[in-house]
């Protein structure tokens, strides 16, 4: 049982839901990441993805795109991310996963980094570019090792194949809300809470929604039918103002704003 | 000799389906090369892609129509031609050129693009988005949009809109919409990842036409098969015009389509040797070419896993070339597996051989040929100066070279 299996065990034990946003690692900076991620622990987080930036994502919008892009200018390493993770994780009780492309685990080979990222306390993966057909060497790897790989199900995916994802995933799923890339939308598909619902009768797994929440509306709506919310983009782009702006005040505001919907969520 | 002309010879050389071949697999693997590594929101449209491409390879109605279209409408079969000249001048072995230059359009890609077009008609989608780099393929599936009916957004790098600025105006001519692409690098590459983008949110409606041999499967099969008319005709044409096969084929890499469609046909063929030529660019440093299969190592870009430039982060390196089509860090897979099983070999062409190259058959033969196809050229002339007189030299001519003419100018400083 992995970290996120207890987390969400106890989560649903509660009827509570989870809240875990986005952060891209190293935008703009490392000490920047761990800031930000302590703080928002503190304010009660759920869970945290942390985004490994990548030259050439293309499930990712402007937005996204653009923070990986100023982590990269400013040479940011995998092996600083993990250690900078390393740091964090004793320090909060929250469950850090990655997402990252499958170019950057490749690279540096799949064993090697679940053996890094969990050695850093990091509970699970996101590999967003990894179809579940492309996924077993990794997947054989992170059941070894208890480290969840959590697989994506989007409104493209048939029927059959979203219960056979559903069975290769451990942790959660994560239901992507929308046939597109990442980034905030004013609305979501009014269909999104009926497809969440039939999945739920496909699994037991929990299931977490992401892509264009950004609204505590959309919060509201979501966190009945579903077990977590992600929010990415809306976070990113305050994220992006800590270039010119005291960093202090950046946090704060997001600190705010991730509060705000907390207040929803549950 | 009969010649290369008549229908009936015609239709012998045009069957869609290509020779049997062990690879790829039927998840899209060339030995361990290829692939799907895309978002799931993909895997749907890329399953039904592949099902309609099986479907129409078995439907003679397919096949019938695009061979009417090769025919009719871009000119096939190319000429198969003796430079005799060139040869002379190089002295040694005899240098010949598959004219895909003398397609409509000016290069291979048409043979590509019409086949997708003709599939997207049969999917049922009304919208076409491709990617390009030094705008052949992009003018190739504008052109083929027209012909259909068919909506049509072209992404391009803001550097390949500056260098091939001609191709830019015929796509607007031809009714298609240029978006420029002005994020990383500014060129191929990032022209991908933006089309990509595109198509992540609007899979249902459009297809993706991808311009050569890369991406996800069923992409690189498929373009291959499409390209390998070249090659099917350039084998009947070596039987009947010289009695033999060559003993060296050389072709140019980009993302590879224009050498797998030639080399695809000879794979069989043990006794025929097959040249790559990659972009050699400035210097052989990181950053300064193009040349994957040469300097890079496997890894996972655009969808599939092939040799490709990228650091030890798995972040993909810088790039350069002259030639906007070759200006990549990736390459198709079916080239990694042969370069791994030893059936084809790949070399590089610096700028400076290149340029050198585009004079010499300007001025020997009277063509003016693509940046991208002078790469094969100079390497062509490099390997027949070694070899005997009776020995031949292949080369696939690519595509004209009128879309550079402003580049070159600008890089010698003339007033255009
Ligand atoms: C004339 C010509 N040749 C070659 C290429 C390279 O592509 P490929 O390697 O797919 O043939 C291009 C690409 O733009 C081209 O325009």
């Amino acid at each position: 049982m992995s970290s996120i299996d207890r987390l969400f065990e106890r989560l649903r034990a509660q009827r509570r839901k989870a809240l875990m946003p986005f952060v891209t690692a190293g935008d703009p900076d490392l000490d920047f990441t761990e800031q930000l991620i302590g703080r928002l622990a503190n304010r009660g987080a759920t869970m945290f993805e942390v985004g490994l930036p990548y030259s050439d994502p293309i499930a990712d919008g402007p937005v996204i795109q653009a923070s990986y892009t100023r982590a990269l200018d400013r040479g940011v390493r995998l092996d600083d991310i993990l250690a900078t993770l390393g740091r964090l994780a004793p320090r909060i009780e929250t469950p850090l996963v990655t997402m990252g492309s499958y170019a950057i685990i490749h690279r540096y080979g799949p064993a090697a980094f679940v053996a890094e990222a969990k050695a850093a306390g990091v509970a699970g993966a996101i590999v967003p570019d990894l179809p579940v057909e492309e996924s077993d060497e990794l997947a054989a790897i992170c059941r070894r090792e208890d480290f969840s790989l959590i697989q994506l199900i989007t409104p493209t995916t048939p029927p059959d194949r979203a219960r056979r994802i559903a069975e290769k995933t451990t942790g959660f799923i994560y239901y992507v809300s929308v046939t597109g890339i990442t980034g905030e939308r004013n609305k979501l598909p009014p269909a999104l809470v009926d497809q969440v619902a039939w999945l739920r009768e496909q699994t037991p797994l929990p299931i977490c929604i992401g892509f264009g929440i950004s609204r505590p509306e959309h919060v509201r709506a979501l966190a009945p039918v579903a077990d977590g919310l992600i929010v990415g983009s809306a976070i990113v782009r305050r994220v992006a103002q800590a270039g010119e702006r005291p960093r202090n005040e950046v946090l704060s505001e997001i600190e705010q704003y991730v509060g705000e919907l907390l207040a929803e969520v549950n | 000799m009969s010649g290369a002309g008549g229908p009936s010879h015609f239709a012998r050389i045009v069957p869609i389906m290509p020779v049997s071949s062990p690879v790829p697999d039927p998840r899209g693997r060339f030995g361990p090369f290829g692939g799907r590594y895309i978002p799931e929101t993909l895997v749907r449209a890329l399953d039904q892609l592949a099902e309609q491409y099986a479907a129409a390879n078995r439907d003679p109605s397919f096949r019938a129509e695009l061979e009417e279209l090769y025919r009719n409408y871009v000119g096939r079969p190319s000429p198969l031609y003796h430079a005799r000249r060139l040869s002379r001048k190089v002295g040694g072995a005899q240098i010949y050129l598959k004219r895909e230059d003398l397609n409509h359009t000016g290069s291979h890609k048409i043979n590509n693009t019409l086949g997708q077009a003709l599939l997207t008609m049969r999917m049922g989608k009304r919208r076409v988005i491709a990617e390009t780099g030094a705008g052949q393929h992009g003018v190739a599936t504008a052109t083929a949009c027209a012909h259909f009916g068919l909506e049509c957004v072209v992404y391009m790098g803001e550097e390949d809109i500056r260098r091939q600025r001609p191709n830019v105006f015929s796509m607007r001519l031809l009714g298609a919409e240029v978006r420029p692409v002005g994020s990383g690098s500014r060129t191929l590459r990032d022209a991908i990842n933006e089309a990509m983008r595109d198509w992540m949110s609007s899979v249902e409606t459009t297809h993706y036409c991808l311009g050569s041999v890369m991406g996800p499967h069923p992409f690189p099969v498929m373009v291959r098969d499409f390209q390998s008319v070249i090659g099917r005709e350039a084998r009947e044409q070596c039987l009947d015009q010289l009695g033999r096969l060559p003993d060296l084929i050389v072709a140019c890499v980009g993302g590879g389509s224009n050498a797998g469609g030639i080399f695809f046909p000879f794979i069989d063929d043990k006794q025929v040797a097959l040249l790559g030529v990659e972009a050699g660019g400035r210097s052989t440093r990181p950053g300064d070419h193009a040349a994957p299969l040469n300097f890079g190592r496997p890894g996972i870009l655009h969808g599939s896993y092939s040799y490709v430039m990228q650091d030890d982060d798995g972040q993909t390196c810088p790039v350069h070339s002259i030639s906007a089509g070759l200006d990549y860090p990736g390459v198709g897979p079916e080239h990694s597996y042969w370069k791994e099983i030893g059936r084809a070999s790949y070399a590089t062409a610096s700028d400076d051989e290149v340029l050198e190259a585009f004079d010499v058959l300007a001025r020997t033969e009277g063509i003016i040929a693509a940046l991208e196809s002078s790469h094969a050229v100079a390497k062509a002339i490099d390997e027949a100066a070694r070899r005997p007189a009776d020995q031949i030299v292949l080369v696939n001519l690519s595509g004209r070279g009128d879309k550079d003419a402003a580049e070159i100018a600008r890089l010698r400083g003339v007033e255009f």
